[in-house]
């Protein structure tokens, strides 16, 4: 493997081998050194047009407790303020040396246009790329899953469960990249969101079932699962982009509370990539409740992106 | 000479003599933990354990034997392709201030057996680490010596020394095999 | 003055064989039955395979000059035209500064005669800086030296009903058109490929069909009440065809044009975000394609406009997101026509003559010189294809100052291989270079 794009092309072997590998890592962080000295010697740069402390954060620590060298790259500018080209900054970087490179951007196709455009050699690992993937983050969330919901998750898929994924897919990289990843490792997933959240072209994916809204999703299904995903206010105001007529609409209509989480059976799990809005699509309540697992996501996060630099760094295929 | 070099009966009668060995260096078994090397160290470790215990009973297999996956440590993960991490399970009381005694199937270059002290030196700190081998097979590239040796087998670089046990070949032989390029 | 020209066994718009004489910058003579009278001190060309066009017109280019000249000027636009088989290009008014005044396009105009490649015919911004809220000067344009026939506000919509009423009942005081990029902007709001099963796939913004079809429909309304003529640029979807289709039968004066890239390629080229696949309007499905073929065979599509856009290379090599909109196409123009039309079936040469020399002259109102019949008396502007001559695309072997085009790589059946401006060479293939020296 020598990037890590997109969930789209991961398959069903692959993804496995990840989580996997998410889980060898996740014991050594059990231990009381946690630190491996894997991939000492390697240097991983973390190149972020789009500020995001928490996932940073977590490559970092990932790539530390691996004994890679990290350098943290917050390049300038966006799609109004032009800073220095995406081309110029990966050149820099191939001359610092970059054996990986985590990027995040405020453009889809970013992260394949880096690995594909011959600007560097080392290994891509998309870390959210505009509205299209964040591939690792489905992968938290599928080994997040795993954990809780599969009698023996070693080398297991997430055959049969359940899924429920709420919120605004239409910008959401992370509902992109669960979707696939969910329906490789045989999971059935229901979609649920407005219409005016969902892209056009879902109706060509018949594997995601489709709610308008989120009580329609909770009477059809009894549900492993459910994943709320953050809604960005300024997309909800009528006027402007006008996706969504207000937040308390949208909170009546889609929000997770107790009530709606009383009808999900005993063992489900209450996920959320955050940051959470707590009371707009997730209720205090339902974050906080034992049911919850928001916060080991986020300690999964390390083990699995630990995973991903392992495989895409230690092997012989970096090498070359 | 090429061709099975032990049998079952000698592999068996080799790790009853290692046994008695550890018991006899350590004066009992009350202080040693056996950790197994995937992937053929570990039905040896475990085997290795209840030939201890034959010899003391107060040696409890269950709680003084584990694994040690070494695939994090190793220092030529670049020219492979990528390797699957292994488990590491260890004794339930840790390895604290006892006598780690590593069990492995060929000792060769010494390598594995480096990557496996820097493994065991981040999970804690025994008081000593020993090591017991089923063969030998010599051309060391590191200052490692084995402690305990079920056979020395004198080979040049171009053989191949495979161990079959049977808890995963089916079979219990030890066979050495002419190399490709020999 | 420059010599007279025999064209020996050439064939006339593809239908018959036939001897063509050209001398001072006319056609002299067509000879059918063999015997030609050569003219004193002529060069004589051996034309047999070869096809003799009317010069081709392009109703769409964007010459960049004046304000964006590190991108394409006037030159090297006029030598990538020649080059492709035209002999006028109509240059789109959204320069640097616009062209809405007098001033500008008389710039323009006069710089075109001055390099002397292909007749440059300036369009006129239909409002002031493109901002599409006042209308320009399309009086003082079109009575200036450029004789302006044309307005369009290319690159923008004329979004407001009101402004592109006036706009359309105004132009009928100089016998103009009102050409009107359509694409209601917001609808399109950040949008970056078609909207659709793909864009879906690649989480880029989606540009829908409807926001092309929803203007069309309203301005054909509007210019059959005013009674204006009505030009489409870039057609690319197939409900744009239909109601054009309809427009016209009820007797409205709409023309319809459709670029080369939307007659080959569909929205599936965007995977892999290749920005030299970004444009606008955006590649569509292949039902689109489909339908504007049909369309431009069945001449609910009048033209083929090539709206070439030329970018500099870093604003292609990024990130789609930072990427600018637009292909060059000037030189591929001719040999995408043959390959997606001719070569099947669709259209012949005559018809090719039509689409791309002769129409798109009469809509832009300069059907006195360009676009006319191969026939004694008329100028020579001439164009000789050579429909059998292969070859492959290469971005950077253009006359273009920029590179970006789509079709690296692309295999085309045939081009121009000698484009004659009133008689005078333009473009020469290597093989008449010596006859010419």
């Amino acid at each position: 493997m020598k990037h890590l794009l997109t969930t789209k092309d991961l398959s069903r072997e692959d993804a496995i081998r990840i989580l996997d590998t998410a889980g060898q890592m996740a014991a050594t962080q059990e231990r009381e050194i946690r630190k491996l000295p894997t991939l000492r010697g390697k240097t991983v740069v973390n190149l972020f047009f789009e500020d995001s402390t928490r996932t940073r954060i977590s490559f970092e620590a990932a790539a530390k407790r691996l004994s890679a060298d990290v350098i943290n790259f917050s390049a300038k500018g966006s799609s109004v303020s032009k800073g220095e080209s995406l081309k110029d900054t990966a050149l820099t970087l191939q001359a610092m040396g970059a054996d990986a490179v985590v990027v995040r951007h405020w453009a889809s196709g970013a992260a394949e246009r880096l690995a594909t455009s011959g600007w560097i050699h080392g290994s891509v690992l998309n870390a959210g790329d505009g509205t299209h993937q964040h591939p690792t983050q489905a992968l938290l969330d599928a080994y997040t899953m795993r954990r809780h919901l599969v009698e023996s998750p070693g080398a297991a898929g997430l055959d049969g469960l359940r899924v429920a994924i709420v919120g605004d897919i239409l910008h959401s990289r992370v509902a992109g990249s669960n979707g696939y990843l969910l329906n490789t490792l045989g999971a059935h997933v229901s979609i649920v969101a407005p219409p005016t959240l969902l892209p056009v072209g879902i109706t060509a994916r018949p594997e995601l079932e489709v709610f308008y809204t989120l009580d329609d999703a909770l009477d059809a299904h009894e549900y492993d699962a459910i994943m709320m995903l953050r809604v960005q206010r300024e997309r909800m105001t009528g006027g402007g982009a006008a996706f969504f007529p207000s937040p308390e609409e949208y909170s009546r209509m889609y929000g997770l509370d107790a009530a709606r989480m009383a009808r999900l059976p005993q063992h489900a799990i209450v996920m959320h990539p955050g940051p959470m809005n707590r009371g707009l699509e997730i209720s205090a309540e339902a974050a906080d409740s034992p049911r919850s697992v928001i916060v080991e996501q986020v300690s999964n996060g390390v083990a699995v992106r630990m995973a991903a630099l392992y495989l895409l760094l230690a092997g012989e295929e970096a090498a070359a | 000479m090429t061709g099975t070099i032990l049998g079952a009966p000698d592999i068996s009668r080799a790790l009853k003599r290692i046994a008695h060995e550890i018991v006899e260096r350590n004066d009992g078994a009350a202080s040693v933990m056996l950790l197994g090397i995937p992937t053929r160290g570990l039905p040896l470790a475990h085997r290795l354990a209840d030939a201890l215990a034959a010899i003391e009973p107060a040696f409890s297999p269950a709680e003084r034997t584990g694994a040690l996956d070494i695939t994090m440590y190793r220092d030529d993960l670049h020219k492979q392709p990528t390797r699957s991490i292994g488990t590491t399970t260890l004794p339930a009381e840790g390895i604290d201030d006892s006598v780690v005694v590593l069990v492995d199937d060929v000792f060769h270059t010494g390598r594995t057996i480096r990557a496996a002290l820097d493994a065991i030196s981040d999970l804690g700190r025994p008081s000593a680490v020993q090591l017991a081998v089923l063969v030998d097979r010599g051309h060391r590239e590191l200052p490692i010596r084995a402690d305990f040796v079920g056979k020395n087998i004198p080979t040049s670089r171009s053989e191949r020394v495979d161990v079959h046990l049977a808890e995963i070949d089916g079979e219990d032989a030890v066979i050495l095999r002419r190399g490709e390029d020999a | 003055m420059s010599r007279p020209i025999v064209f020996e066994n050439v064939s006339i718009l593809g239908e018959q064989q036939a001897h063509l004489v050209v001398d001072g910058g006319e056609i002299d003579e067509i000879v059918t039955d063999g015997h030609v009278n050569t003219p004193a001190g002529a060069i004589v060309i051996n034309a047999e395979g070869l096809i003799a066009l009317p010069g081709l017109v392009d109703l769409h280019t964007h010459l960049r000059e004046p304000g964006r000249e590190d991108a394409e000027t006037i030159e090297s636009g006029s030598r990538s035209a020649a080059r492709g088989g035209f002999t006028a290009v109509h240059a789109m008014a959204n320069t640097t500064p616009v062209a809405d005044t007098a001033g500008v396009v008389e710039q323009v105009w006069s710089r075109g005669r001055e390099v002397g490649l292909v007749d440059v015919f300036p369009v006129g911004a239909v409002t002031v800086g493109l901002g599409g809220t006042q209308l320009s000067e399309m009086g003082a344009m079109a009575n200036s030296r450029a004789r302006v026939r044309v307005f369009s506000d290319d690159g923008k919509c004329v979004h407001d009903p009101v402004i592109m009423r006036r706009a359309l009942e105004y132009a009928k005081t100089f016998d103009a058109v009102i050409a009107q990029h359509a694409q209601d902007p917001r609808l399109t709001e950040g949008a970056q490929m078609h909207e659709g099963i793909v864009s879906a796939e690649l989480g880029l913004a989606g540009w829908p069909a409807v926001a092309e079809e929803s203007i069309i429909a309203r301005d054909v309304l509007l210019a059959g009440h005013v009674g204006s003529r009505l030009h489409v640029c870039h057609v690319s979807t197939a409900g744009s065809v239909e109601i054009i289709r309809w427009a016209k039968s009820r007797g409205i004066k709409v023309t319809a044009e459709v670029m080369p890239h939307h007659l080959l390629l569909t929205d599936e080229s965007v995977r892999g975000y290749d920005p030299r696949f970004k444009v606008n309007p955006p590649l569509r499905t292949q039902e689109d394609v489909d339908a504007v073929r049909a369309g431009l065979a069945d001449g609910t599509i009048d033209i083929v406009a090539t709206d070439h856009a030329p970018h500099p290379d870093e604003d292609k090599d990024c990130e789609w997101g930072a990427a600018a909109m637009g292909m060059i196409g000037l030189e591929t123009a001719l040999g995408i026509v043959q390959k997606t039309m001719v070569d099947s079936g669709l259209l012949t040469w005559a018809q090719v003559a039509q689409a791309l020399s002769t129409v798109p002259a009469q809509i832009g109102r300069v059907d006195d010189v360009h676009g006319r019949p191969l026939a004694k008396g008329e100028p020579a502007n001439i164009v000789l294809v050579d429909p059998q001559d292969n070859w492959t695309v290469d971005p950077s072997a253009t006359a273009s100052r920029s590179n970006n085009s789509p079709f690296g790589g692309v295999e085309l059946p045939g081009r121009a291989v000698a484009t004659f401006l009133r008689g005078v060479p333009t473009h020469l293939a290597a093989r008449f270079e010596g006859a010419f020296a």
